[in-house]
Parts: C-alpha cells; sequence; structure tokens
C-alpha cells in the first residue's frame, strides 16, 4: 500500500484534523515509511496463524445490569473547552435553514 | 383496474429498525440508560470517551437480544465478537460506536405477518446485532453552538435488519408493528416511535416487474412513526419511478424525511458517505454463548401473540377479529388473560373487555393499567349475568358504571345494593307481557299475521315496565307463547 496526498487529505478529513501543506508532506513520508517497516512481516507465512484481536484470553466478562453513578455532572463537564451549565457546546454541526 | 405506468414498477424495500432496549444501565457501562433526567447527568466516565477507561458488556443486553432473535425465528451466533464502527460526530464521544460487524448475535430470520386482505407476507430478517446509540445534538437553541447531551450515548440499541422483502407500505407497516408488538410482549423496549425508542429507516428502490436486478436503493432516515414510514414509501417509490421515467437515474444517496411537507430531500450522497472503518473492538472479549444458555432464555419468553391467538381461537373458541383486537395492545391481552382465570365463559369475558371497558379507557382517556376494576370483577360482571341474577344490558349501562364509581365492593353486593337483581316472578313478567299486549292490540294482530320482528317491541315494553329486573331469555320465552297462544 502506498500513501499519496489524497489519501493524506482523507484521512485527515475522516479525523477531521487540518493540516498545512508542508506538514501534509512530512506525514506522507512518515505514514509510507511506518507502512514498509510493517510490510517486512509480509515475508513471513501467516496464513495458519489466527489475527491476535485480543490480549488475554479472557470471554464472557460481564456487568451485571445495576446503576451506578461514579461521576457527578460537574465533573463530566470540568474538562471541556466549552460548556454551559448543562452542556457541552460545540461548533454548530448543521447548518440552519 | 387501470394500467397505468406506476402498475409496471415493483418496490423493494428493506427495513433497519433501532431498538433501544430498556435496560436499566448502559450496554457497556453503569450508568443509567434512563430517558428524560436533567442533561449530562447520566454520564461515566467510559461513555465520555476519556482515555484509559474500557466498556463492559451488561449481561442484560445479551438476554434481551437472544430474545429477539428467538421471538423472530433466528439463529443465534454462539461466539459474538465487538467491532468498532468509526466516525466523527459532536455526540459521539470515542469517536466509534461499539456494534457487531461481522458477527451479529442473530442471523437468518423472518416474520408472517398478516396483511388486510388476510393473507400472509413472510418478511425475511437478515440479522439482529447488538450496538449503542449516540448522545443527543440539540441545533436550534443557540446561534453558534450545538449543544450536546451525552445522557443517551451508550444506551443499549438492537438493530434489526429485514431483508429487501417489503413490496409496499401496508407491508412495511405490517412489518412494523409486528416487530414493536413483539418488542414490548418481550419486555425489551417500549416501543415508542414518536420518543425514539424505536426508530426505523428504510431502504428503498424501484425495479420493472419481472426484474431480477435490484434498482439503486436511497436510504430514507428520520421515520419517527409507522404512519410516516408508510408515506415516505408511497413518496419515494413515485418520486423514483417518475425520475426514471423521466430518462433520469437513482443516485445511491441517503434521504431525509420532512414528515411536515411529507417529502424527501438528499441528507447525504454517495461521495459524503462516510468511510467507517470497521475492525474487531479489542477493549470487549468475545461473548461466548452455550445451547444451555439459549434453552434457558426460551424457556423463560412471555407467551407471544401468535401463541396467544391460537389458543384464543383453538381453545376460547373467540372469532379471530375479537383475538385479533385483544392482542394489539400487551397490558389489554394480559389483563384479559387474568380475567380468563376467573371464568370459563372467555367469549362473554371479550365482550365486557372490548365493549364498555374499552369504551371507559376511550373516553376517559386512560391506558388499562389505570382502569378502576381489576380483572376478577369483570369475571364476577360475567358470571352474575350467566347465572341470570341481572340482564346484561342493566349490568353493562347500571351496574358497570356503579362499580366504577365505586370500587371497592363486588358486583353482587353492588347490584343489590342498586336494587338491580333479577327479582320479577314469571307471574309478574306474564302480568306485564299482558299489560303490554292490551296497550298494542293492532300489532298484536300484525304479529298474528306473521310480522314476527314485533317481538322486539314487546320484549322493550315489558323490560319498562319491569325496569330491567328480569331474565331476558326466561320473557321472551314467555312473550313468545303469549303471542302464539
Amino acid at each position: 500500500m502506498k500513501i499519496d496526498k489524497d489519501l493524506v487529505d482523507k484521512i485527515a478529513h475522516l479525523a477531521r484534523l487540518e493540516f498545512q501543506d508542508e506538514q501534509k508532506v512530512k506525514i506522507e513520508e512518515d505514514l509510507n515509511r511506518i507502512l514498509s517497516f510493517m510490510e517486512s512481516l509480509n515475508e513471513v507465512d501467516t496464513s495458519a496463524v489466527a489475527p491476535l484481536i485480543y490480549l488475554s484470553d479472557e470471554v464472557n466478562v460481564f456487568r451485571a445490569d445495576v446503576v451506578k453513578q461514579e461521576i457527578t455532572h460537574e465533573e463530566a463537564l470540568r474538562n471541556a473547552p466549552k460548556k454551559d451549565s448543562d452542556y457541552f457546546r460545540v461548533p454548530k454541526v448543521i447548518d440552519q435553514k | 383496474m387501470s394500467n397505468t405506468i406506476y402498475d409496471q414498477y415493483e418496490a423493494v424495500i428493506g427495513l433497519e429498525v433501532h431498538a433501544q432496549l430498556s435496560t436499566k444501565s448502559k450496554a457497556y457501562a453503569a450508568d443509567s440508560a434512563g430517558f428524560g433526567d436533567d442533561p449530562n447527568t447520566n454520564i461515566s466516565v467510559i461513555t465520555l470517551g476519556h482515555p484509559g477507561t474500557l466498556p463492559m458488556v451488561n449481561n442484560v443486553v445479551i438476554n434481551f437480544a437472544v430474545k429477539m432473535g428467538l421471538a423472530t425465528n433466528c439463529e443465534i451466533r454462539l461466539i459474538n465478537e465487538y467491532a468498532r464502527k468509526n466516525y466523527f460526530y459532536a455526540d459521539l464521544p470515542k469517536g466509534y460506536q461499539i456494534t457487531q460487524d461481522t458477527t451479529p448475535i442473530c442471523t437468518k430470520g423472518f416474520l408472517d405477518v398478516k396483511l388486510k386482505d388476510g393473507s400472509i407476507k413472510h418478511i425475511g430478517i437478515t440479522r439482529i446485532h447488538m450496538e449503542e446509540d449516540a448522545g443527543k445534538s440539540i441545533h436550534d437553541q443557540d446561534m453558534y453552538d450545538s449543544l450536546i447531551d451525552l445522557n443517551r450515548a451508550g444506551v443499549p440499541l438492537i438493530e434489526i435488519v429485514s431483508e429487501p422483502d417489503i413490496r409496499s407500505a401496508e407491508e412495511a407497516g405490517a412489518y412494523l408493528t409486528e416487530i414493536r408488538k413483539l418488542v414490548r410482549y418481550l419486555d425489551i423496549c417500549d416501543g415508542n416511535m414518536e420518543e425514539g425508542s424505536m426508530r426505523c429507516d428504510a431502504n428503498i428502490s424501484v425495479r420493472k416487474k419481472g426484474d431480477q436486478i435490484l434498482g439503486n436503493r436511497c436510504e430514507v432516515k428520520n421515520l419517527n412513526s409507522i404512519r410516516n414510514v408508510q408515506r415516505a414509501i408511497e413518496f419515494e417509490v413515485i418520486r423514483q419511478i417518475d425520475v426514471i421515467e423521466a430518462g433520469g437515474h437513482i443516485d445511491q444517496n441517503t434521504l431525509n424525511y420532512d414528515a411536515v411537507s411529507g417529502t424527501t430531500s438528499v441528507l447525504r450522497s454517495k461521495e459524503m458517505a462516510n468511510d467507517y472503518r470497521y475492525f474487531p473492538e479489542p477493549d470487549l472479549p468475545p461473548v461466548i454463548l452455550t445451547e444451555s444458555y439459549i434453552e434457558e432464555v426460551k424457556h423463560n419468553m412471555p407467551a407471544l401473540p401468535d401463541e396467544l391467538f391460537k389458543k384464543f381461537i383453538n381453545e376460547f373458541n373467540l372469532s379471530e377479529y375479537d383475538a385479533h383486537n385483544i392482542l394489539e395492545q400487551k397490558e389489554i391481552a394480559l389483563y384479559y388473560i387474568e380475567i380468563t382465570n376467573h371464568t370459563t365463559n372467555y367469549k362473554g369475558a371479550a365482550n365486557w373487555l372490548m365493549g364498555a371497558v374499552k369504551s371507559y379507557l376511550n373516553e376517559a382517556a386512560v391506558d388499562i393499567a389505570d382502569f378502576p376494576l381489576k380483572p376478577a370483577q369483570i369475571a364476577e360482571l360475567v358470571s352474575i349475568v350467566d347465572e341470570g341474577k341481572i340482564n346484561i344490558t342493566t349490568a353493562n349501562q347500571q351496574l358497570f358504571p356503579a362499580l366504577l364509581k365505586d370500587n371497592t365492593k363486588t358486583a353482587l353486593s353492588l347490584a343489590t345494593e342498586l336494587n338491580l337483581i333479577i327479582s320479577t316472578s314469571n307471574d309478574d313478567v306474564l302480568a306485564f307481557i299482558h299489560e303490554a299486549m292490551a296497550k298494542y292490540p293492532e300489532k298484536v294482530a300484525e304479529y298474528k299475521a306473521g310480522k314476527k320482528s314485533l317481538t322486539g317491541l314487546f320484549m322493550g315494553e315489558v323490560m319498562k315496565l319491569a325496569k330491567g329486573k328480569l331474565d331476558p331469555k326466561e320473557a321472551n320465552k314467555l312473550l313468545a307463547q303469549e303471542l302464539e297462544r
């Protein structure tokens, strides 16, 4: 896989990040370097190896359906860059008609 | 039938239903899943997507999803994994939704729904998977900002995806009604579309009848009632046919339905479609079910409408019409079943419930939960009528309203108190019959000449004279006897 400028733009858009052109050049280089490093794994035959998804062998880790309120409304809003007494505030996400 | 251009096409519709599960806590966190609380109070570090936090599966969600799968004839998957669906939106704090991608818990089910003409429509269910709801964005309260309430974020959902087997608005309505009935009977979701606890997206395409290949489909969102799903389908099918007939072609867009105008408009084009980059959720270990677990869930399932319908018809000898009406609302059905625990006159019980009780509920605009009489009291009304202690009209028109006002008494004691018990002897009834016949000598002559329908007139008169306190069956017999004499 080759990362080009369009793909960098696409990934940035999906993450809602904005970059300067010179930053994008650097990102493109970095991502390609990371990918080619990972590609060295292709030299090993892994067709008989199941993908590793979980780092433990545990299964069926459940929680009973019991309500526990562990943080307060004030604590929830504390780190928000913009808020009022009730809500998180974000730049308007749709156009108003 | 007029053969218009529209008749040459058929609609191909698949529905995606999101049902909010009525658990106490959220799908992967312990904060409350309640509705209607102050904004951003039902939250946790997991719901807020804080770094380093780990989700944990609510076991009731599994139970509810399996129940719905069994109720819709699905196969239940034993090895379940979760996946991340990645997209960027302010009301999704983690940046991804925890859902199931390649391993939905239920697959290959179906529902057989009844249409107006009595025919049965078989609708396949592709899959049911477990996922979580997003928070709520409020766009119209502030000029510059959107307000975010995360109470709903992480509330458990199941998504029920149908096969594209639906061919009309009517079939879509019947399917949704059935799904809603099932979630309510199973007690896993309140099924309230207006409040958003059940939501529906419709995938709609059209093709010439006989064509095998599917046309391009549009997905219509924002359908908050069964009626609106039907209206959106009706509008969209005509729109698509018009576009094709005008030589155009259908773009695979996501559409928004506007309930006020009854029209659809483009929300997102295919080019703007999200790239969700699904991948396995490493934070939640797999959920492995056993056959014995599924058996246990099956064993503890409440009776479902289909099963009750058969019981009502075969064991209780109700008409299909009555059975259908009683089952339409779960609470009514449960109330009816409770009455039948106290009487074996099932038809009489159904008549009381669908007659006097239903009209009271309609007039007072209350639910059966707030109905002042207990099922046993209705059963008592049924029996004292059957025993000939009071006639049905008096029971309906006088005793029932009195009982509603004073629901602490038994029907029999109240009837005695109000002097409604049949106390008229046959001799008295005969006297009333003679009085009535004496009043209308010419009608007696007409009756004797063959106009048997006059019985009603004489009965009405006798009833009036007896002030309703007679056994109508007995009186009818005596009346016929006297008129024939």
